[in-house]
């Protein structure tokens, strides 16, 4: 009962007093007005919307489609014709239809099926991965669509609805922390006075609530009875994806009132602090903004993809070379030759003037007639080119897709890629995209929800010049564990050598005495209770124990300033014990102050109008006491004024204005009594920025009476004003009372990061990346958390790019260019001039800076600089700069960018980078719906790019080279068979084997090696980074490489080809003297190839394990068994391979001997290059699997080589959590050796040591 | 070191575990000097030996060839030997002698070698029908036998090209006087014989029409036991070729003097081909052909060479492995 009655008050708050001069409440100008109206009806502006009668928009002109969204690619009927349209859409695969096509007119030199099969097959399996892939998208499409939302039905009956059955013109209710299902105009709201919040987070990614107010006139109805006689007709615009305009009206009750964009809830925003709203749906489904927004996301491919279309393109020349040859020779054969074989029968001139015309139709051979011998060059041209397909990787396609399947399927199956929290795991929504993920050199991440929780903990303060909550940064802690690490085996040695300096002080900047040094801070380890949002320890502070401090004033004040200078409101929640309140405020921030006042003993209990109630605990009574508070004004928060204040009176009347703002505002305004503490302080707040925790100072001061009296009527002059000077006069009267301010402290508290994320950066930025931070928030958040993760530490010289005063006011164009301009070329200078030096850059540039230096001329200075600088900080950008930015990145640098983030208004990003990750913890899809991995954290990038993306991209090189020798090697056979048969077509293997090649014989291992290759562990992977600049280096997928392999395949295709034509023909192949025919030649070659590929593939595996043997080895048993099977059919079926194993070739030892001789010379040439490469130009992963290799009887990590040469792969980092403690270290190595020196001449200069050294015994 | 204590406390026992957790069990090779120095020496000291063996195996082979094509054109036709060829008038018979250059061991395989004959031309090649040599007349398959599929509206059996093309110059061997007997059965493949040729099948219409190729067939002896038509129908890979005629089943000694004679029926003059007759002993790899041997000698010894060579660059400047001064960061 209680919390029912207390909900209900709290609903009576009138916010719009609480906030006294929002500027979104200002009203519209008579003139938008004016404009509005004018607008409705015309074009682009005729939407007519009939409230609360759905059924009315069921037939034309009013039908709007259902509130129901697809984003699949194919439905049923499509999905066929454009399906295959993409399929034939690659080059290779038309160029397979072609030769199908051909082959029904028997132009082929093989049979139809061998032709057409391996097409459908291919084909096939293309298709059926797009089908799986978009029947995931309809099953999330489904979970959406199947959301429920209260709908009204009539006679004020709601019921539940799902999503897709919503029509325009249902009047909907959405409770608290409910997305709204579509677009809605606000009718009212569980607050009096129709206002309600709204998170649009997913929508542009700002992370404060936006105030939205429903229009005076339909206040009343907030009763669900209400509903069943209300009746309006809106008039507003086309659906349209702009987010922040809506022009219409409505008439309500024969009156028409004009509409703005506070009356639009958005779908995908969410319904905060508000208990319900009322809402009519205006736009559904794919009108909606936010679906207008969102744009299909693009197929990509990635690098090597589009590079296996230039190898493609030259195996194409290949191929019209070789068939130009082949019918040019036939050319000449036919011209000079082959009249003369008479055992052909070839239709010559004379003879078939002679027959009769039935029968010169009969000797008609197309290809092969003399009398028209460019005609028959023609054909055998195309022949040709069907013949030599096999240069052709037709099962390239294919064995890709299956092999990304599956390494899709690893890497969603990667247990250390699993949350236990939001029990979700990686999953990679295309499997277009894996290699990609090896070579990514660029990383622009969002802020909120992805590096940070959205949550703010209270961490430290420090209040009258002394600071709580612990002093040592965790930088600290590592950099002095790490010298001390550091010192040990170095102390050992001086051990060994020298007794006399073993007081040498390794451990002067341990944790211990640095601590004892820099203050008396008492760490408490004990662990109390976590409470969400206050990560405070300190016992000094907490259980009351401040009594005892000596500032008792200085510090009660505090805690007012924290329970009392906020806009938040308590919250009663029935589950949680009755003494701890937990809070709702339009910031995290505020929330935080709340409970850590609370936890320190000043619990804010009650708000009404006019009153704040505190719980306080007071040291004279050491008992609880409540105590009332008069909210006399409340000046408000904002991005300029940086600061809020509230003017209170308690019980003795005293007036008393409690401040609280940035720490350079509030130092402005201090009194000159107020400055005690001064020093302290900023000293302190440095220590704070550094480890990126968010200021913010608090002071307060006395006001008399009648000084408060003269003001608040300026004040509310002021407030009454209406028209654009009044927020001016505003800032002016609160300016003239927020003066003379004592300073009482400042708090510290973190924007929470998610788990493990500057872990994760740190490691990202060891192998390379460059991480750039975009962010929709504020500069100060965005800085703060730049030191967070360590992007940003203290030492860097940091660039801030942001408009100038004046040219902002000028609000000229070309002015601000300019200003840009000079900015970025003084900054640039400064690098240049610095690049050497050991000291990064880090660039901050806001959103206005942004839109003007991502203009025509001014970017490619801009993307000059920030490529130069080692992070890069872009804050208060929008969705849309967001993707722009990321566009013109990946457009000026050419290298492969990853977009990660978690909200709608990241899609942009995430669909124009390379490679766009969502994080999928979150509530909203929209981020993960765009993306091509979804990440339940951000820390499970480091793993995804380091360690799947390292062995992707290898594994997709390596495959695509192989593919490509092997089908140079056994294509070129062919060519050379037919330099023997006078270029007639004749083909030295039977069909089935040709089509076997592909499809079995050596398809296997080769999808072996590309889902299970690993050149060196995870582990290892991950403890050396730096591995990973293989990818973005692109050594495993050079052109070098490409045609180093051709040439391999060139290679073994002659070696295979004239080792069998030499060594059987023409003499006996066996003892009883049978010779070798063309079967024989042809099965012996044929064995001969499948043994060299299949070995081939052995020698570049690193990696056994038994499916790879199983699968190598397989494959040639498989020849084996596949040849005695088809010898064993009936000759009808087998042809002229009727028995040819067992009766021709297998009984002959040269059969045998041919096989190793020819594997071995094939393959020696690689193997020599791999020996020498090894031995002399050896790469960094030969090197680690050494090492690991001589290590393994050992732990290879326990070894000192390993561990330095992790330290040192890690060297040339110049962001990151170690390269903080690098620079760290480096700061102490520094002073140290001041210290030492110091020491020394203060020994050298002592009267005894000179007394020493002049000695005469000396 | 928490990574994989972490992935121990779920099952990682099952087969199916490891294989998606990518940790199954493997063999991880890695090229040291050492192994690179044992691979070539191992294939050295296989190879050698091999080959030797081989070279050895082909030296005692004894071939006798002799090309007849030229010889057996009377002087005077040398002129135009096609029309002499195409002359049915003229005999063509024809004699040859040699004498046998090593003791030859029976059996020795007598073959006729052409050159520059496109048996493997696709035209000649696809002109066939392997039902009809199976089944006979009652298939009609012979579609792919053009252009000699029929003659007067009859078909042929065998038809084709091929069939029509049959080498007809016979060889009858004399020495001492005495005829040297010359078993001409099992010269074709069992399975041929067996399963490909029909034993109910007789040559029908064969050679009957306005252009006569090669041979003609006894059409009273059935395609399986046409042996000659069997061996000449398995064709040739490349344009010159040999392809067996017969046995003589006796020994050959040193210096004895073979009388060849022989009936020179086939054209091979229009083209410009050869004819060639190949007397020769077999060993178990075949024929005589030092190719294969000397091939395992010449790779066999590289492969030393280079082993030789490798192990002094590795001494003289050796590569320390696991040296990490090659690694990018170094």
């Amino acid at each position: 009962m209680v919390a029912a009655s207390s909900r209900k008050r709290k609903g009576k708050i009138r916010w719009s007093k609480l906030y006294s001069f929002a500027a979104c409440f200002r009203p519209l100008t008579s003139k938008e007005r004016l404009a509005a109206r004018e607008l409705i009806g015309q074009p682009g502006f005729s939407r007519v919307v009939f409230c609360n009668e759905p059924h009315l928009h069921k037939r034309k002109p009013y039908k709007y489609p259902y509130n129901y969204i697809s984003t699949t690619k194919y439905n049923v009927l499509t999905f066929l014709p454009r399906a295959l349209f993409e399929q034939f859409r690659r080059v290779a695969n038309f160029y397979f239809l072609l030769a199908a096509i051909f082959s029904l007119f028997s132009l082929a030199p093989f049979s139809r099926a061998s032709l057409i099969a391996p097409l459908v097959f291919v084909v096939g399996i293309s298709m059926l991965k797009e089908a799986v892939e978009d029947w995931h998208r309809f099953l999330q499409d489904l979970d959406v669509n199947n959301r429920t939302v209260k709908t009204h039905i009539s006679n004020g009956v709601f019921v539940d609805k799902l999503w897709k059955e919503l029509r325009v013109g249902d009047v909907v209710k959405v409770n608290k922390g409910e997305y709204f299902p579509s677009d809605l105009l606000l009718l009212s709201s569980g607050n009096e006075d129709g206002v309600c919040y709204v998170e649009t987070m997913n929508l542009d990614g700002e992370t404060n609530l936006k105030i939205k107010r429903c229009l005076e006139a339909s206040l009343c109805l907030n009763e669900d009875e209400e509903f069943s006689k209300f009746k309006a007709t809106v008039h507003c615009e086309d659906p349209n994806p702009n987010l922040y305009t809506f022009v219409g009206n409505i008439e309500f009750e024969k009156e028409s009132y004009p509409l703005s964009p506070s009356q639009l809830l958005l779908r995908d925003s969410k319904l905060r602090n508000t208990d319900y709203i009322y809402g009519v749906v205006i736009f559904s489904g794919h009108d909606t903004k936010a679906v207008r927004n969102s744009t299909r996301s693009p197929s990509k491919r990635s690098r090597i993809e589009r590079k296996m279309d230039h190898i493609i393109y030259i195996l194409f020349s290949m191929l019209v070379l070789v068939s130009l040859v082949s019918s040019f020779g036939s050319l000449l054969y036919l011209r000079q030759d082959m009249v003369d074989w008479w055992y052909l029968q070839l239709p010559d001139d004379n003879k078939v003037n002679d027959l009769d015309d039935s029968n010169s139709e009969k000797y008609d051979d197309r290809f092969f007639n003399p009398s028209k011998p460019v005609q028959s060059a023609g054909l055998q041209f195309i022949r040709a080119l069907i013949l030599y397909g096999y240069l052709i990787p037709i099962s390239l396609y294919v064995s890709i897709e299956v092999v990304k399947v599956l390494q899709t399927m690893l890497i969603n199956k990667d247990i250390e890629l699993y949350d236990d929290v939001t029990c979700k795991s990686v999953q990679a929504r295309t499997s277009n995209l894996n290699e990609e993920l090896g070579q990514v050199e660029m990383i622009l991440s969002d802020k909120t929800g992805t590096l940070t929780c959205n949550q703010m903990e209270f961490r430290k303060c420090s209040i009258a010049g002394v600071s709580y909550g612990g002093d040592i940064t965790e930088v600290d802690l590592a950099a002095s564990m790490r010298m001390n690490a550091d010192f040990e085996p170095f102390e050992f040695s001086i051990d060994e050598t020298d007794g006399a300096t073993r007081s040498f002080e390794p451990f002067e900047f341990s944790v211990s005495s640095f601590s004892a040094q820099n203050g008396n801070a008492r760490l408490t380890k004990t662990e109390g209770p976590v409470i969400k949002g206050f990560n405070f320890r300190d016992d000094r502070l907490t259980n009351e124990n401040w009594i005892h401090g000596s500032n008792l004033f200085d510090i009660t004040m505090f805690f007012r300033v924290m329970a009392l200078c906020h806009t938040g409101i308590p919250l009663e929640d029935d589950n949680h014990k009755m003494d701890k309140l937990s809070y709702e405020a339009e910031s995290p921030e505020e929330v935080s102050f709340l409970i850590a006042s609370q936890e320190f003993g000043f619990q804010f209990c009650r708000r009404t109008q006019s009153l704040m109630v505190l719980r306080e605990f007071d040291p004279s009574s050491m008992k609880e006491v409540e105590r009332e508070y008069k909210l006399l004004n409340l000046l408000e928060f904002s991005s300029s004024r940086k600061r809020m204040s509230v003017i209170v009176s308690n019980e003795d009347g005293q007036i008393f204005l409690l401040c609280k703002g940035a720490d350079s505002i509030i130092f402005d305004r201090l009194a000159d009594n107020g400055r005690a503490y001064e020093q302290a302080t900023t000293m302190h707040l440095s220590s704070y920025a550094e480890d990126g925790l968010r200021t913010l100072a608090f002071a307060y001061r006395t006001i008399e009476a009648a000084e408060y009296e003269s003001w608040n009527t300026i004040f509310t002059q002021a407030k009454a004003t209406i028209g654009p000077e009044r927020e001016e006069l505003l800032e002016q009267a609160s300016e003239t009372i927020e003066k003379d301010l004592i300073l009482l402290g400042v708090v510290a508290v973190e924007d929470k990061l998610q788990k493990g994320v500057p872990e994760c950066i740190d490691k990202l930025a060891q192998a390379g990346l460059k991480i750039w931070l975009l962010t929709g928030d504020k500069r100060e958040t965005a800085i703060n958390i730049g030191f967070a993760c360590s992007l940003l530490r203290q030492d860097m010289k940091q660039f801030h790019l942001s408009l100038s005063r004046d040219a902002e006011s000028n609000n000229q164009v070309k002015d601000m260019k300019e200003d840009i301009l000079q900015q970025i070329e003084s900054s640039y200078k400064m690098v240049c001039e610095e690049r050497n030096k050991e000291a990064p850059f880090g660039l901050v540039i806001d959103g206005k800076a942004l839109e003007i230096a991502l203009r025509g001329d001014v970017k490619d200075e801009f993307l000059q600089l920030a490529v130069n600088c080692a992070s890069v900080i872009c804050c208060r950008v929008s969705p849309k700069q967001k993707a722009l930015i990321t566009r013109l990145v990946k457009q000026y640098t050419g290298k492969t960018t990853l977009a990660i983030g978690d909200g709608a208004n990241d899609v942009g990003m995430i669909q124009e980078a390379d490679i766009g990750v969502g994080i999928s913890g979150m509530e909203g899809m929209e981020a993960v719906m765009a993306s091509d991995f979804s990440l339940p954290q951000f820390r499970f990038l480091e793993r995804l790019l380091i360690v799947h993306g390292h062995w992707c991209y290898q594994r997709i090189s390596k495959m695509v080279l192989y593919f490509v020798y092997k089908n140079v090697a056994f294509g070129l056979t062919l060519f050379y068979y037919e330099l023997y048969t006078s270029f007639s077509g004749e083909v030295l293997y039977d069909d089935w084997y040709m089509t076997m090649f592909n499809v079995m014989l050596t398809s296997l291992p080769v999808i072996a090696l590309g889902v299970l290759e690993q050149d060196v562990s995870s582990d290892i992977c991950l403890q050396f980074p730096a591995l990973y600049q293989q990818g973005p280096r692109n050594v495993h997928f050079s052109w070098s490489r490409i045609i180093g392999w051709i040439l391999n395949g060139v290679v073994s295709s002659l070696v295979i080809f004239l080792a069998n034509i030499y060594i059987l023909s023409p003499t006996a192949m066996r003892e009883n003297g049978f010779v070798a025919d063309i079967d024989s030649l042809g099965a012996t070659t044929y064995t001969c190839i499948i043994w060299t590929v299949n070995c081939q593939i052995a020698l570049i595996t690193s990696h056994f394990t038994w499916i790879q043997h199983l699968s190598i080895w397989g494959s040639i048993l498989l020849w084996y068994i596949f040849l005695l099977v088809y010898g064993a059919l009936p000759p009808n079926f087998s042809g002229n391979a009727f028995q040819v194993l067992v009766e021709g070739i297998g009984p002959a030892p040269l059969y045998w001997m041919i096989t190793v001789l020819v594997v071995v010379v094939s393959l020696l040439p690689y193997f020599i290059h791999i020996v020498i490469q090894r031995s002399y130009f050896p790469m960094d992963d030969h090197i680690i699997q050494e090492m690991e290799q001589c290590y393994k009887k050992y732990d290879v990590r326990d070894n000192e080589m390993w561990v330095r040469e992790q330290r040192n792969s890690q060297r040339s980092t110049r962001i990151g959590f170690s390269a903080r403690v690098d620079a760290k270290i480096l700061s102490f190595n520094q002073q140290l050796q001041q210290k030492k020196l110091s020491i020394y001449r203060s020994v050298t200069n002592s009267p005894i040591y000179r007394s020493i050294t002049t000695s005469p015994f000396s | 070191m928490t990574d994989t204590d972490r992935g121990t406390q779920r099952d990682r026992h099952s087969a199916f575990s490891l294989f998606t957790q990518q940790s199954l069990p493997a063999c991880k090779p890695v090229l040291t000097p050492e192994w690179v120095i044992m691979t070539f020496l191992f294939i050295g000291f296989i190879f050698i030996p091999v080959g030797l063996v081989t070279l050895r195996a082909s030296h005692s082979v004894v071939e006798i060839v002799e090309r007849y094509d030229i010889g057996c054109v009377p002087e005077p036709f040398r002129i135009d030997k096609v029309s002499y060829i195409q002359d049915d008038s003229i005999p063509k018979n024809c004699s040859l002698s040699f004498k046998v250059p090593k003791y030859m061991k029976a059996p020795i395989y007598i073959y006729y070698q052409l050159d520059n004959y496109y048996q493997n031309h696709r035209r000649y090649v696809k002109s066939r029908s392997d039902k009809q040599l199976l089944h006979g007349q009652n298939e009609h398959g012979i579609s792919s036998c053009q252009p000699v599929e029929v003659n007067n509206d009859r078909p042929i059996i065998p038809c084709g090209l091929i069939a029509w093309s049959l080498f007809n110059d016979t060889f009858t061997f004399i020495r001492n006087r005495a005829e040297l007997k010359v078993n001409r059965k099992n010269i074709a493949w069992k399975s041929d014989r067996g399963h490909k040729f029909g034993k109910n099948v007789y040559p029908f219409n064969f050679q009957n029409g306005t252009l006569i190729g090669g041979g003609k067939l006894n059409p009273t002896i059935p395609l399986s036991d046409q042996e000659d038509l069997i061996v000449w129908m398995r064709t040739s890979a490349l344009p010159s070729f040999r392809k067996l005629y017969g046995r003589i089943e006796k020994d050959l000694d040193v210096d004895d003097v073979v009388v060849v004679h022989l009936m020179n029926n086939y054209n091979t003059y229009s083209f410009g081909g050869k004819k060639k007759l190949v007397l020769s002993t077999t060993s178990w790899l075949g024929g005589k052909n030092d190719f294969l041997g000397l091939a395992y000698v010449f790779i066999g010894s590289s492969s030393v060479t280079i082993a030789v060579v490798f192990t002094l660059l590795h001494l003289l400047s050796p590569r320390h492995y696991e040296d990490t001064s090659y690694l990018p960061w170094n």
